[in-house]
């Protein structure tokens, strides 16, 4: 029997701010070369136990440790925070805020600066590391020069230089484009196999992690240890849901179809997923029992951009003659990698920027005589961070902050501001001080201090990024309810869980131009679309495929109205 | 969108570039040193001469650096005005002669010592300018700190200059859009508005932008100390550059032009030339 290279007994946390303990009782092995998934709904304790293997608790977060934990022969509790970081590397979730150097090749070197290497020793172990995450030709190239996803590789580089033993990522996809994302889970995949360290990853988007195999998948709820499983075991379970978090799509469509999910099928991956001929028939009579789609009427144009063009330089085009129209009441998605425009174009709509060319029309007017805030007060933006929204330490201020200066008694005021907080959920906080609130709840701040000055579009940046499934699901059904109530909505966003259910309709950009404007179902089952925009393609393609659907757009849309059906009623 | 920040380096192929950082750093402090030390106008003359030499060489236009030029040109306008407010007979006093050229009410008579005075110090502005500004952009940033450390200052705050450095693109950026957020909720920070109102509304973004710089560093300090700095007293840098013969000839130019400004200043025991006896 091999011993475990790291291994908690009896292990508890408490942060020194907190009443609770974080971690309770916590008893798990991992042995050397292992791959395991730590997954679990925010607050569950996943983070804080990753904070315990590499040192960052006790000592930059401190508490109380009880119990017993080692690390490749460590006492980690006792050891330093520098002690550890020779055995355990850690790529953290924000690939730019962890670049410390200025250029790629300095960042990678950091350890090795700290360690005192001798400068020819840091060139060669850079080169060396450089080449296996594939970050070679880069090394002069500055921070604002990458990608997320090549930060990220160099993230991965900067705690390779000391051949550790295992690789602590945590929550590596929250900042990624889906396409990057995949990308990670190769690299990591890759690098596991060459290098054989111990893999811990940190997530709980666990479809995009299951695209290369994981050994194991510890589940965490409530600063326990809910499950500790293979996968294919772990998804033949309800404890996923039970726990909120997501199950892979494919899995959720299959039990719609009345599919029993077991091992056997081996559930882990797509690509493993083996089916009978019994399991294909049920989900093909699942596909034609189909209640017939009502086809929408189209709605009245609300606001109509025409031949937009715009450039920071004046060689450079970051928007290039975009055409399109969003109907009243709509909830629309825009699409696309980093630097496709897609932010550059609500800072045209919100005025910010001043186009170069072309005409933008809201409600019948032209907007090009129209103030920021005059715009504001038809269509409200909110940004992706509340933290930099937020300007005031109560609720009330902050959502009234937008009327004021607009002539109104304070009695107005007041009743807008109440007003708007009763729609958004808020009336019963309107006393509280901001800090107060989880982030969800500020994000309504936000969208609350917009709402009140009576805007017809609201646009927001990102609207779930880093949210688990319950606060995704928190988020979208607020904003789902504001659209029933006649706002339009137009969300940016990389998650192509929120386009498939929650946005119809979905306009993709690549390099500056509107690429595709079409369902949302129809952009994830076109593969070419799909490389182009960054995107994923939805695992349903896949299985519509594999199970003979010959239409796997329908499929796909056939499974959408399915869980909306499941959703409006409180599944 | 690129962030513009106003001091920044300009990379090209010079002698003056190919200096280590610590060599342009010891010989800026050297060279300004020997400046702020002598009032003699020649050996001002001779420094100028080798400060602007020396930007020449680094190939950086002037119309690059203009807004520091500016700035500093304001800057100097202001102080030479300052000086002869509060007193305009220094000049007379240093020089032991008094020619009026200009008579004004109360003491404020132009007199030309007074202004021989104002141009020594204009002068030694100009020989310091060119020299700091070489410094600032003619270093790759990724050896300031690795310069600082070498002349003694503490690795820790040689770094924390380099991670400003990293990070003012950032939080520009973050102002920016922190800005336009709280202008569309009617926040005007224009001109139109009366003093106090802007700087209220300043203070708007202010508290949104210092909150999101404050999560940057609790990150930025976990991913350091997760990598081991602050682990020993000293540390490498993988950028630092090796002296090649140019240091050392420069590092003995500024040595040299030191000495030499000391002994010719203080060798009739004055620091002052005199043109006017």
């Amino acid at each position: 029997m091999t011993t475990p290279i790291i291994s908690f007994k009896n292990f508890s946390f408490q942060y020194r701010a907190q009443k609770r303990p974080t971690l309770l009782d916590i008893n798990l092995d991992i042995l050397p070369g292992e791959r395991v998934l730590i997954a679990g709904p925010s607050g569950s304790g996943k983070s804080t136990l990753g904070s315990c293997i590499n040192g960052l608790i006790p000592f930059s977060f401190p508490g109380e440790v009880t119990g017993e934990l080692t690390v490749d022969g460590v006492d980690a509790p006792r050891a330093g925070i520098f002690e550890l970081s020779a055995h355990v590397g850690t790529v953290l979730q924000d690939p730019d805020g962890q670049f410390i150097g200025l250029t790629v090749g300095e960042d990678i070197a950091f350890a090795l600066e700290n360690a005192c290497a001798p400068q020819e020793q840091m060139k060669e172990t850079v080169a060396r590391v450089a080449g296996l995450v594939d970050i070679e030709s880069h090394l002069e190239s500055a921070p604002h020069e990458l990608s997320g996803g090549q930060k990220q590789r160099v993230s991965l580089a900067g705690v390779m230089v000391d051949q550790v033993k295992v690789l602590l990522f945590d929550e590596p996809l929250a900042n990624l484009d889906p396409a990057a994302g995949r990308q990670a889970i190769e690299l990591i995949d890759e690098i596991q196999r060459k290098t054989d360290t111990t893999v811990i990853i940190i997530e709980h988007r666990l479809e995009d992690v299951l695209w290369r195999s994981v050994d194991r998948i510890v589940l965490m709820s409530e600063g326990r240890i809910a499950a500790d499983m293979r996968p294919d075991e772990l998804l033949s379970t309800g404890l996923l849901q039970a726990h909120g978090i997501r199950e892979p799509l494919y899995l959720t469509a299959l039990r719609y179809a009345g599919v029993e999910i077991a091992p056997a099928l081996r559930p882990a991956g797509i690509g493993t997923l083996t089916l009978g001929e019994a399991e294909k028939e049920k989900a093909r009579a699942w596909f034609q029992a189909a209640p017939d789609r009502a086809e929408e009427a189209p709605k009245p144009p609300l606001l109509e951009v025409k031949h937009l063009s715009f450039g920071y330089a004046p060689e450079q085009r970051t928007l290039r003659d975009v055409s399109f129209s969003i109907g009243r009441g709509e909830m629309v998605a825009i699409v696309g990698r980093n630097g496709a425009g897609k932010s550059t174009l609500s800072k045209l709509i919100c005025g910010f920027e001043t186009p170069e060319s072309g005409t933008m029309i809201f409600d019948g007017e032209d907007m090009a005589g129209l103030s920021i805030r005059e715009r504001a007060s038809r269509i409200g933006y909110v940004m992706q961070n509340p933290n930099q929204m937020i300007s005031k330490t109560m609720i009330y201020d902050e959502v009234a902050l937008g009327i004021r200066r607009r002539g109104y008694t304070e009695e107005q005021i007041r009743e807008r501001v109440e007003q708007t907080l009763r729609i958004c959920g808020l009336y019963p906080f309107r006393n509280w001080p901001i800090s107060a609130l989880s982030f969800g709840q500020k994000k309504r701040v936000t969208i609350a201090s917009v709402l009140v000055m009576g805007p017809q579009m609201i646009i927001l940046d990102e609207p779930t990024a880093g949210q688990d499934f319950r606060h995704y699901t928190e988020i979208m059904e607020f904003l789902r309810g504001l659209n029933a109530q006649g706002v339009t909505v137009v969300m940016i966003t990389h998650d192509m869980h929120l386009m498939l259910e929650y946005t119809p309709r979905a306009l993709v950009f690549s390099g500056g131009t509107l690429i595709a404007d079409r369902s949302a179902a129809q952009v994830l089952c076109d593969g070419e679309l799909v490389r182009r925009a960054a995107l994923k393609e939805t695992s349903l393609f896949a299985l519509a495929n594999r199970c003979g659907v010959g239409e796997p757009v329908a499929f796909v849309e056939r499974f959408i109205d399915a869980d909306r059906e499941v959703r409006a009623h409180g599944g | 969108m690129a962030a513009k920040t106003v001091l920044n380096y300009l990379p090209r192929r010079s002698v003056v570039h190919d200096l280590t950082g610590t060599t342009k750093l010891a010989f800026f402090l050297l060279f300004t040193f020997a400046g702020m030390l002598t009032y003699d106008t020649r050996v001002l003359l001779g420094l100028l001469l080798v400060s602007l030499l020396a930007f020449r060489a680094s190939r950086i236009r002037v119309r690059e650096v203009r807004f520091m030029l500016v700035f500093m040109l304001v800057f100097l306008l202001m102080n030479n005005f300052f000086v002869f407010l509060f007193n305009p007979n220094q000049g007379t006093e240093i020089y032991g002669t008094r020619h009026v050229l200009l008579n004004l009410p109360g003491r404020f008579a132009v007199t030309a010592e007074e202004l021989f005075y104002l141009l020594n110090i204009t002068l030694k502005y100009f020989i310091a300018l060119p020299v700091a500004i070489l410094f600032i952009s003619a270093t790759d940033p990724s050896e300031f700190a690795a310069s600082l450390n070498s002349i003694g200052v503490s690795y820790r705050v040689g770094y924390s200059v380099a991670i400003a450095l990293r990070y003012i693109p950032d939080i520009q950026r973050d102002y920016h859009s922190i800005s336009q957020a709280q202008q569309a909720r009617g926040v005007e920070l224009g001109k139109k508005e009366p003093l106090f109102t802007r700087l209220k509304n300043a203070a708007g973004i202010l508290l949104p932008l210092i909150l999101s710089s404050l999560a940057r560093i609790d990150v930025i300090s976990n991913a350091m100390e997760l990598r081991g700095f602050g682990k020993n007293k000293k540390r490498t840098w993988y950028r630092q550059r090796p002296f090649a013969r140019n240091d050392y000839l420069a590092l003995v130019l500024g040595a040299l032009l030191l000495a030499l400004s000391i002994v010719i200043t203080f060798y009739d025991g004055n620091r002052f030339y005199n043109p006017f006896i």
